[in-house]
């Protein structure tokens, strides 16, 4: 059914089609309306959900961590200083192989107060052991909140998806709402092989020595490569079931591309436009979306990018005292392929300064040069 | 029987053996677990989960209580465990509790556990959501006063004038300890009791209360410590002891966070009698010793006011 429709509401909805069945929440500066409607969906009983009204989104994690330790479908979303003080406890619920599943609402970190739209928050939560997905529409939104919990249930990690703040959580849009009966198709329930359990007592994350951790976080990095083959399976599934599927990257007119636009989110929606204008003009550009950031989809990436001679990222996120986050990866991952096209990592947007087109013509502009003016670019600095 | 007449006995003889043949015989915990000689925290685990029985969850919070708990694969504990984050007991405890409602069991008690340094310090957060939420959750601290398991470090549960490996004897702990009971009390938790692991009929009668009623929970252990406050291992139940007659630790319940009840009626011993035999307290002067014996005597008057 397509309604038209905030896409904060729709993963609201995707929650409920899940069936999650316990549910935390903190109004941090700042929420979405995400937690409001479903505070709503469990008041009149559509969702059948224990609705934890936390004192900190530290302790709606840790709420998270039990309420999935015990078997049951856990959902929460934040947004920047509410993620970063979630911190520890992300590290715990990837350790204790949790299959929670949290929307982000991309948004800067202070100081200076901003809220404005912005990757560096969940781009910083990086090494947690979190999948991590970036979307570009609130359709894409509803439908990676549906294949999260059958990619995390499936290798046992948690997964954030990443909206950007107010482009996507705080717009409205036409939406296909999946039929309930379909989603119970493609999503089974939720039976852990292992959970606290009365009938049958386990303890869970007990003191593991050297000579055991390390093969703890090895079964985590495997599951983590596991979980590409996995979320490509479940974007397949999904595509067959809905009609929809978006990739774990996602290429645009990049087959005779020479130049390529690297972005993540709804930047990619401006860089369309952008790549469109510039192929009128007869230039071979393209632009490559990374929809999957944790785990690093890399032979994707490099397979995507192998015959283009350029790159240029457009990082709304920065790693202070290198560079660009999403840059940084895509540098990570070529080095290790046959094909290094050379890279412009630019950083943009950031604390919700608009990336226009002009931005991106700039960008592409100055990716024509003989190579990088400096190590790191920035774009539209005002200094 | 020959069970009832003994029990007979003792109940009438010995008023301090009342009850101990009433005392659960399942253990549900191993011998083998990992705890010091002597140590206050393993026997206030063994009595709460004597009287909570084999259907209780444990949330454990980082503190000694993670490594007695034993490493792994192995546990100490008959019952189910989760090891959580330092400041996450209550937290943890309301997700465990919300999920089990969810699958229509409302029977198993949910224990969060943490000692003093995870409940009066770091984890205070967490448990004020809880209790404000009034989670049916059962909260036990054990309190030792300090941070042990990192060394002995000063807690906000640390008593006015004790060492520390963080507050040396030429600048000890300056300020008393925090009422904890009194900030779970403020929430109007429908139940709230001090214990020791030297009134272990006591002990076992509360959480076998506290197991009774819905909503949170929270019982307020008191553990010594043989390496941090420097004793003996067998003088640990004596201390414990003492503090209680001193008027050092009373103990009483607080129900609906409004009706004091104590629960025992100590001799008034002499605070010096439970200050000399801990290592902690040594470089005590007579005037500090008659200053603590004030503060003691002050704060029983105020707890009895609250009694009537």
């Amino acid at each position: 059914m397509e309604k038209v429709i905030l896409s904060s509401h729709a993963v609201a909805y995707a929650v409920k089609l899940c069936r999650a069945q316990v549910i935390t929440a903190f109004p941090i500066t700042p929420q979405t309306a995400i937690i409001e409607k479903l505070a709503e969906f469990c008041a009149t009983g559509e969702l059948r959900a224990r609705f934890i009204k936390v004192e900190s989104e530290h302790s709606g994690m840790a709420a998270l961590i039990g309420a999935s330790s015990a078997g049951s479908r856990t959902f929460t979303a934040t947004s920047s200083q509410g993620l970063a003080l979630m911190h520890e406890v992300l590290h715990w619920a990837a350790g204790a192989r949790l299959p929670i599943v949290m929307v982000n609402g991309n948004r800067a970190l202070g100081p200076p107060w901003n809220l404005g739209p912005e990757h560096t928050d969940s781009l910083s939560q990086r090494d947690t052991g979190w999948l991590q997905f970036y979307c570009e529409s609130g359709q894409e939104a509803i439908d990676t909140v549906i294949q999260a919990y059958r990619v995390a249930e499936e290798v046992l990690l948690p997964v954030i998806v990443a909206l950007d703040g107010y482009y996507l959580t705080h717009t409205t849009e036409p939406i296909d709402i999946p039929e309930e009966a379909v989603v119970d198709e493609y999503l089974p329930p939720y039976h852990p092989k292992h959970k606290l359990d009365v009938a049958d007592p386990k303890a869970f994350g007990g003191f593991a020595g050297p000579e055991l951790y390390m093969e703890f976080r090895y079964k985590m990095f495997q599951a983590m490569e596991e979980a590409q083959r996995v979320a490509a399976k479940a974007d397949l599934d999904f595509r067959r079931l809905f009609g929809r599927g978006y990739g774990l990257v996602d290429p645009y007119r990049l087959e005779d591309a020479e130049l390529a636009l690297v972005a993540a989110g709804t930047l990619a929606s401006t860089a369309r436009e952008v790549v469109d204008a510039r192929r009128g003009l007869g230039e071979k550009v393209g632009l490559l979306r990374i929809r999957l950031f944790r785990p690093f989809p890399r032979a994707e990436v490099r397979q995507a990018l192998a015959r283009v001679s350029k790159v240029a990222v457009i990082d709304r996120a920065i790693s202070f005292g290198h560079e660009g986050i999403v840059s940084q990866e895509l540098k990570a991952a070529l080095y290790g392929g046959e094909h290094r096209p050379l890279i412009y990592g630019f950083v943009a947007g950031l604390g919700g300064r608009d990336v226009t087109p002009e931005d991106l013509e700039e960008a592409l502009d100055r990716a024509g040069k003989e190579g990088p003016e400096e190590e790191v670019l920035w774009l539209g600095i005002r200094l | 029987m020959a069970r009832d007449k003994a029990l007979k006995l003792l109940n009438t003889r010995d008023p301090a053996l009342k009850g101990l043949l009433e005392v659960p015989e399942e253990e549900y915990m191993y011998s083998g677990h990992n705890a010091c000689p002597g140590c206050g925290a393993a026997q206030a685990m063994r009595f709460v989960l004597k009287a909570l029985g084999n259907q209780t969850i444990n949330v454990l919070a980082a503190s000694c209580w993670s490594g007695i708990a034993g490493v792994f694969p192995y546990s100490a504990l008959k019952i189910p465990v989760l090891h959580t984050a330092f400041e996450t007991a209550a937290a943890a405890a309301s997700g465990v509790r919300a999920s089990l409602d969810m699958q229509g069991d409302k029977e198993t008690v949910v224990l969060a556990w943490a000692g003093d340094g995870g409940t009066f310090d770091i984890g205070l957060q967490a448990l004020s959501g809880a209790g404000e939420r009034n989670e049916d959750i059962l909260y036990v601290c054990y309190d030792n006063e300090a941070y042990m398991n990192t060394g002995v470090h000063r807690s906000s549960a640390t008593p006015y004038l004790a060492w520390t490996a963080t507050t040396p004897v030429i600048h000890p702990q300056d300020r008393p300890k925090k009422d904890i009971l009194a900030i779970m009390a403020a929430h109007r938790i429908p139940y709230a009791a001090t214990a020791s692991v030297a009134f272990p009929h006591d002990l076992i009668e509360k959480a076998g209360k506290a197991k009774g009623i819905r909503g949170t929970r929270f019982l307020h252990i008191y553990s010594p410590c043989t390496p941090g406050w420097r004793y003996s291992p067998e003088l640990g139940i004596k201390i414990a002891r003492l503090a209680v007659e001193s008027k050092v630790f009373p103990l009483y319940e607080v129900e609906g966070g409004e009706r004091y009840t104590l629960s025992y009626r100590p001799r008034a011993v002499p605070v010096r009698e439970y200050l000399r035999l801990q290592g902690r307290f040594d470089h005590l002067r007579e005037e500090e010793i008659g200053l603590i014996q004030e503060e003691v005597d002050r704060r029983w008057e105020r707890l009895l006011r609250w009694c009537t």
